[in-house]
């Protein structure tokens, strides 16, 4: 095993880009986690879900994945409302979030993923795009297409939801509900729906990350829980609700697992994340960017 | 020479990200003295109180007791040691009776002191006496969802004193009491004084400030801008203009 | 009842359970009747931790797995008996917990929560990459030919040995519930800040509550391999011992040592009939459905409604 600089390059390159991704992977839970200290560690399972329905449509109706996702957001924004209902009458109003929340959460996580086993069984799934498969070369470095488009999906996802939170009504009465939920209130606005559309917007990401992710990557049901790591020591390191945090913390996630799976084998990369996980929540649990 | 204060709060500061919580506090308490701190709401007198009791951590300054510093220990330690508060906004036991509530500081802060260790008839017996000092003896074996936002109030102040504190700190016991409970409240942190426990009384109602405190020490926006007699400071044309006056 | 005589009353129970499954004859009450067992002795092992001090683990599959691997790795290497390679797994799981207790149990419950889950698939990886133990290939087990006791067959031996932990288990878990160590936990689930500033040490009390909770679980699983006799990370990373952790003591009840006893059996017998009949993977499916329903319906368990109708009769 050469150390040279090319590869070296190489996984750097692609571990940036697989940062972008991971980025879009866990905007949603920036949001909810994040901003609304919602603990969502389905959120995984609403990507899969995603995926799945893009492989769906580019199977059977030959559509690009990532255009069948952006029709599917509306559809995974009130599944995402839905749930949020479900989730504030059952347990935030009663106060029970701590034990009884995180159970609904992991059940939810549990039912899609033993359901998509039930439907589609446990074979690997892909789509078929012009972008997967090249790969633009500029100098000694590859850009594969394949982690270039979702990197590029995660930045827009991310500039896109940055400018609503920062000009919008809306997206500022969601800071404001992250902060304090009191003087929301006193402006008469009504934090519960507030709630409702940031945690329903946190949902309407997965479906596009679930596109790109299947882009990057064949899909299995289980997969998931692979993510529910890396999502959360992103969140962690990235100060909680500071979306440019996610975007740093994302991309050194993104390098590390690169150059570990470069170097060490890719089976290595869930201990990466779980690493990052505990390291950032021993050393600086408020995170690089953080409150 | 004249002993080192109970309790000695040096230079304390606290920030929370942007927002300076706390600035520059001195504070020092005598034992067996009788403070009272007043301010407006926001100025950081609860702040203040978890930064003594170590609920929260504060930046600068620091804080001493009894000789000892307690920066760095946790808060159940400094309640081993003698310090003791009730909270502002009740936090009950929910899943405890009102007896048991009080048996938690006998078993874990009482019982972890070397020396004498109350068996379980003896605990029993204190938990029975506190439940009498505060007028909840009759619901010692209901649930604290039972009560009423007063008496959940006094549970609070019982249970701070189970713990048989040396320093006494009682955030906002009083409020929502009647002119009699409010007395009642009095009498018994007056008798508690008497028989040697330090207690800052942290109120709104002056009434039963001006009549409690030997020494009476004023928040403002995290900065203390007086401390002294009682009479004095609230002529202190500061204090007047700050938090009594309108 | 006092301690001694509640153990001695689990003792004569299972002494009548056991008996009993002799007198039926048939194997299969044996063979099932370990998993439920199992399942006893893994849902009151998490609840001590859930139920009596409020923090949520998700990683039960990895402890159990862990000292399952346990066993295959010192049947590799020498031969011990049972009863010796339980407390040994015991032990390693135990040490995990404190080690992920340690770390994030100074946070908020949360961070736990979902360490425990990530520590599952980081187990999971590294039991998968690990040769020695067969990797993802598996690896086999061979029982030994005969019984430490004789008369009985292999698998009502293992039954036993189950059932003896069960019942130092539940011993345990009610006699914590009665102890200053429970009061302590208890109020760690109802109000940890309050907890602290009346004198309980509650980071230490955690880490008491998780090491012994996966020890107990890591003892559930070591004689899992002797059970299966092939044992493949598939199978000892099971999605059922990851829900079901978390699903008996929530059905069942959380407050008191019986709610996940009435939990494991009646989950443990209704997944043995629905995977009979019907599969595998709609029973998992059941399970989750039966846990989100529970816990936005019945939060309180079959515990919480048997209390609820005996209030109002």
């Amino acid at each position: 095993m050469e150390m040279s600089l090319d590869l070296l390059g190489n996984a750097v390159v692609s571990g940036v880009l697989l940062g972008g991704f991971y980025a879009a992977v866990t905007i949603g839970v920036s949001i909810s986690f994040g901003m609304l200290d919602i603990v969502n560690i389905a959120h995984p399972a609403f990507i899969i879900l995603g995926s799945y329905i893009a492989y769906i449509a580019n199977t059977t109706l030959g559509m690009d994945p990532i255009l069948a996702s952006v029709i599917a957001l509306p559809a995974f924004y009130l599944l995402g409302a839905a749930v949020y209902q479900v989730y504030y009458v059952a347990f935030e109003r009663r106060g029970e979030e701590a034990l009884r929340g995180l159970a609904f959460f992991f059940g939810l996580l549990f039912i899609t993923e033993v359901t998509l086993v039930l439907v589609f069984g446990v074979d690997y799934r892909l789509v078929d795009a012009p972008y997967i498969g090249p790969s633009l070369h500029i100098g000694p470095v590859d850009l594969p297409l394949r982690l270039l488009v979702p990197c590029l999906v995660g930045l827009i996802m991310i500039g896109g939801l940055q400018l609503f939170m920062s000009y919008t009504f809306l997206g500022r009465a969601i800071l404001a509900v992250a902060q304090d939920q009191l003087a929301l209130r006193l402006m008469a606005a009504n934090p519960t729906r507030i709630k409702r559309i940031a945690f329903a917007l946190s949902i309407a990401t997965t479906s596009l990350a679930g596109a790109v992710l299947i882009v990057i990557q064949p899909v299995e049901p289980s997969i998931g829980r692979d993510y529910i790591g890396r999502v959360f020591a992103i969140c962690v390191l990235g100060g909680m609700g500071s979306f440019a945090g996610t975007l740093v913390a994302a991309m050194a996630l993104g390098i590390v697992e690169s150059l570990t799976s470069t170097f060490y084998g890719p089976s290595w990369s869930p201990a990466v994340a779980f690493g990052f996980l505990l390291v950032t929540l021993a050393v600086r649990p408020a995170g690089i960017f953080g409150r | 020479m004249t002993g080192a204060a109970l309790l000695e709060v040096t230079d304390l500061g606290k920030r929370f990200g942007g927002f300076v919580a706390l600035e520059a506090i001195e504070l020092a308490v005598q034992d067996g003295e009788r403070v009272g701190l007043i301010g407006p709401n926001g100025s950081g007198k609860s702040t203040l109180v978890n930064c003594m009791c170590g609920t929260l951590r504060h930046e600068t300054g620091s804080v001493r007791f009894a000789g000892r510093m307690l920066d760095g220990l946790s808060a159940h330690e400094r309640t081993r040691l003698g310090v003791a508060r009730s909270f502002q906004l009740p936090r009950p036991f929910n899943t405890l009776t009102l007896a048991e509530n009080l048996r938690i500081p006998l078993l874990y802060a009482v019982n972890a002191r070397p020396g004498a260790t109350l068996g379980a008839l003896a605990i029993d017996e204190r938990c029975a006496e506190l439940l009498q000092m505060v007028g909840l003896a009759a619901k010692s074996a209901h649930m604290p969802r039972d009560l009423t936002q007063i008496e959940m109030r006094k549970l609070e102040l019982a249970r701070a004193m189970a713990s048989s504190p040396r320093l006494l700190i009682a955030d906002e016991s009083m409020a929502g009491l009647s002119h009699g409970e409010v007395d009642d409240i009095l009498a018994l942190l007056i008798r508690l004084n008497e028989q040697g426990v330090t207690v800052i009384l942290i109120e709104h109602i002056m009434r039963a400030v001006m009549h409690f405190s030997q020494r009476l020490v004023v928040l403002v926006a995290g900065r203390k801008i007086a401390d002294g007699d009682p009479a004095d400071v609230v002529r202190d044309p500061d204090v007047v203009r700050a938090y009594l006056g309108e | 009842m006092s301690g001694t005589k509640f153990v001695l009353a689990l003792l004569i129970a299972a002494g009548v359970v056991f008996g009993a499954a002799l007198l039926v004859g048939n194997s299969y009450v044996f063979f099932a009747g370990y998993v439920v067992l199992q399942y006893i002795a893994l849902a009151t092992a998490w609840n001590i931790l859930g139920g009596y001090t409020g923090y949520v683990n998700f990683g039960t599959a990895a402890f159990f797995a862990l000292g399952a691997y346990t066993t295959v790795v010192l049947h590799k290497l020498t031969t011990l008996p049972l009863p010796i390679m339980m407390p040994i797994g015991g032990i390693v799981s135990g040490i995990i917990g404190l080690g992920t207790g340690y770390l994030t149990l100074r946070l908020r419950g949360a961070f736990f929560s979902i360490a425990t889950l990530a520590l599952a698939v980081v187990v999971q990886t590294l039991i998968t990459n690990w040769d020695f133990v067969g990797g993802s290939r598996g690896a086999y087990i061979v029982r030994p030919p005969t019984t430490p006791l004789l008369g009985i067959d292999y698998i009502q031996y293992l039954c036993l040995v189950m059932l003896a932990l069960v019942v130092i288990v539940l011993a345990t878990a009610r006699a914590i519930e009665r102890s200053r160590l429970g009061y302590g936990l208890a109020t760690i689930r109802d109000d940890e800040l309050a907890a602290e500033a009346s004198g309980v040490p509650t980071l230490r009390l955690k880490l008491v509550a998780t090491t012994m909770s996966g020890a107990f679980m890591g003892m559930a699983g070591a004689p899992l391999p002797y059970y299966v006799t092939y044992l493949d990370p598939t199978s000892g990373f099971n999605l059922a011992y990851a829900v079901n952790g978390v699903a008996m003591p929530l059905v069942g009840g959380t407050s008191s040592w019986f709610g996940p006893v009435i939990g494991a059996i009646l989950l443990g017998t209704l997944q043995q009939v629905v995977t009979v009949t019907i599969s595998s993977a709609v029973n998992l499916l059941i399970v989750g459905l039966v846990l989100v329903a529970f816990v936005i319906v019945a939060p309180n368990g079959i515990l919480g409604l048997l209390r609820l109708q005996g209030r109002r009769s």
